[in-house]
């Protein structure tokens, strides 16, 4: 990890903004969420920036009808909101729509997991991997770092399907150095090479499982940013060196989520890899503190990582 | 576009299309009884006049043509009876009528995306407006002449996104777009005043700064006249026809039953009324 801390958001919108400038079919939609670095694109496109107000569904339906008539569309609120208060929008006028026709509208969620910490458990948002990695036709994008959604920008433009773009709240420092030649329909990437065990994370979960990797050269560490469309054979080709792999995401898990990736991946290859899926149980976060308390209660934090990597080595000594 | 220029002669035809709309329609119920005929028929005038009276732009040989004026079905479920009106305008072959909900055609139930000279994914309800307020607000910016048009039914206000969509578009000046609400009184279990009273819709909607006119929804003359001017009409606000219709128009069995929206014909009662009409 390296440089200075960073949202996702702004180095997305700082790109977008760029964009903006010279293409003038792009419309950025709020549902009166905002962002210092929205300020820009506020100001200076005032044609072509609306605030629905705080209105998701009219958010999507909007967004839709600009898509329909050849818009490139940003549609940007807080994730759990975007995702859920709008689902069944989502569902008919973007998942089932650009079945047939053109929608190019780009659903920036910011918040994803428990970045507003302390908002409890309406603002966290523990279920949009399942969700909105069931919706066909959809892209989903987790980003771990900003360097990362800054590079998705082009990509966001150019495909005209509809995406959900899935934001950590808070600064972060970028994991990666350099990702002029990433592939983002690849979908991932082997962040550090291990021996026998790999962690695959999603998002912020992915400098967790950094932090954890570190202490042993034995752990690999790879970054599914991408957790729709996968591909597929790449991804195991790429885990099917390890003998274990242990799943950590900022979600509801045995759900459809990043562990129900991994799981049918292994499953669909006849795999013997040992699996195991850290990340929420089946209930909602009340308790209060920071993000280090809440993942260390749910057992996300470092060291839980690490004993869950201990108990695959004890269990194989056995 | 088929327009004609005499004002008598054009209402005598419309009168006549929408006859044959209800027959078609009627036809259509019987080789797919699934369909939902009492509100397929509350907006047969109102279909008549926006595609024959000359109030809609359109090329069924370029659906996508840019210059075309986009008609929103927002009540999906009602709208079987624009299924002869498109195939008669050459949207689709008429033979595609007698294939209704059948394997291999693309004309379902409820109307989608998937049919030519459909602009968007219809059947849930309460989305069409908001849809079309995004449509509307990109052809302003392209400074399109085009015109948005949406067909509601009064049921359908019910649901909370159509407000917030009432709200942006006025906020936004949208006088490019003309809002057409069926309104045929009855939702699926019950007329809509024993339900949540909508009455009165037209202060309702004066207080979000809509243009409102209220006519009878089966006069095709009516409906021709209010329209065409509307249509035109960009004074900065949107604009709204409260086309007061009745649900099952045409059917003895379904006017005024307030389970009409539910109920299917039997053939036999089908036949009998494509008997009595001509």
């Amino acid at each position: 990890m390296s440089g200075a801390l960073r949202t996702m958001r702004d180095a997305f919108i700082e790109q977008i903004y760029n964009k903006m400038r010279h293409m003038d079919d792009i419309f950025f939609l709020t549902a009166d969420f905002g962002a210092p670095s929205l300020d820009k694109i506020r100001c200076e496109f005032r044609d072509r920036f609306i605030n629905v107000g705080i209105a998701e569904q009219n958010l999507i339906n909007v967004a839709t009808g600009l898509a329909l008539e050849g818009c490139k569309v940003y549609a940007y609120a807080i994730a759990p909101f975007i995702t859920m208060r709008a689902y069944e929008q989502i569902r008919s006028n973007l998942s089932i729509s650009s079945q047939i026709k053109p929608v190019n509208v780009n659903l920036i969620g910011v918040g994803a997991g428990v970045s507003y910490v302390v908002s409890g458990p309406t603002h966290h948002c523990l279920e949009d991997i399942s969700i909105m990695r069931l919706l066909p036709n959809f892209t989903v994008f987790s980003p771990s770092d900003w360097k990362l959604a800054e590079l998705f920008a082009d990509y966001s433009i150019n495909k005209k399907m509809p995406k959900y773009l899935r934001f950590d709240g808070t600064p972060l420092p970028s994991i990666y150095e350099d990702v002029e030649d990433l592939e983002i329909e690849k979908g991932f990437h082997e962040i550090k090479k291990g021996g026998k065990i790999c962690l695959v994370s999603t998002g912020f979960m992915t400098h967790r499982a950094l932090a954890a990797a570190n202490e042993s050269d034995d752990i690999g560490v790879i970054d599914v940013f991408m957790l729709k469309p996968v591909h597929n054979e790449l991804l195991y080709n790429a885990v099917k060196k390890y003998e274990c792999i242990i799943t950590i995401e900022e979600a509801f898990i045995n759900s459809g989520g990043l562990d129900s990736l991994v799981s049918k991946l292994l499953h669909d290859n006849q795999s013997n890899i040992k699996l195991k899926s850290l990340g929420f149980n089946d209930k909602y976060v009340f308790e209060l503190g920071d993000r280090n308390y809440l993942h260390k209660i749910n057992k996300l934090d470092k060291d839980s990582i690490t004993s869950a990597v201990r108990d695959f080595y004890g269990k194989r000594q056995n | 576009m088929h327009i004609l220029q005499d004002k008598q002669k054009l209402i005598g035809f419309l009168k006549e299309k929408a006859l044959w709309v209800r027959r078609q329609t009627l036809m259509i119920h019987k080789i797919a009884p699934e369909t939902r005929l009492a509100s397929s028929l509350s907006d047969v005038e109102i279909f008549v006049a926006l595609y024959y009276g000359g109030i809609l732009k359109f090329d069924p040989k370029d659906i996508n043509w840019q210059e075309r004026d986009r008609f929103i079905i927002s009540k999906g479920h009602g709208a079987i009876s624009l299924y002869p009106i498109l195939a008669d305008l050459g949207y689709f072959p008429m033979e595609e009528l007698k294939r209704v909900c059948k394997e291999d055609s693309f004309l379902g139930g409820i109307p989608d995306i998937i049919i030519p000279g459909f602009e968007t994914t219809n059947g849930s309800l309460g989305h069409g407006l908001g849809v079309a307020c995004g449509m509307a607000t990109a052809l302003k910016r392209k400074k399109s002449d085009s015109a948005v048009f949406v067909l509601i039914g009064d049921g359908e206000l019910y649901e909370g996104s159509v407000w917030e969509a009432i709200m942006f578009a006025s906020e936004h000046k949208l006088d490019n777009l003309v809002v057409i609400i069926d309104n045929n009184k009855i939702c699926m279990l019950d007329y809509c005043k024993n339900i949540i009273d909508l009455t009165p819709l037209e202060k309702k909607f004066r207080t979000f700064n809509w243009k409102v006119k209220t006519i009878d929804g089966h006069d095709v003359r009516k409906i021709c006249n209010t329209l065409h001017p509307l249509k035109i009409d960009r004074s900065g606000r949107p604009k709204v026809v409260i086309a007061d219709t009745i649900k099952g128009r045409g059917v003895p069995q379904l006017e005024g039953d307030s389970l009409c929206h539910i109920k299917s014909l039997k053939e036999g009662e089908i036949n009998d009324l494509l008997k009595g009409q001509k």
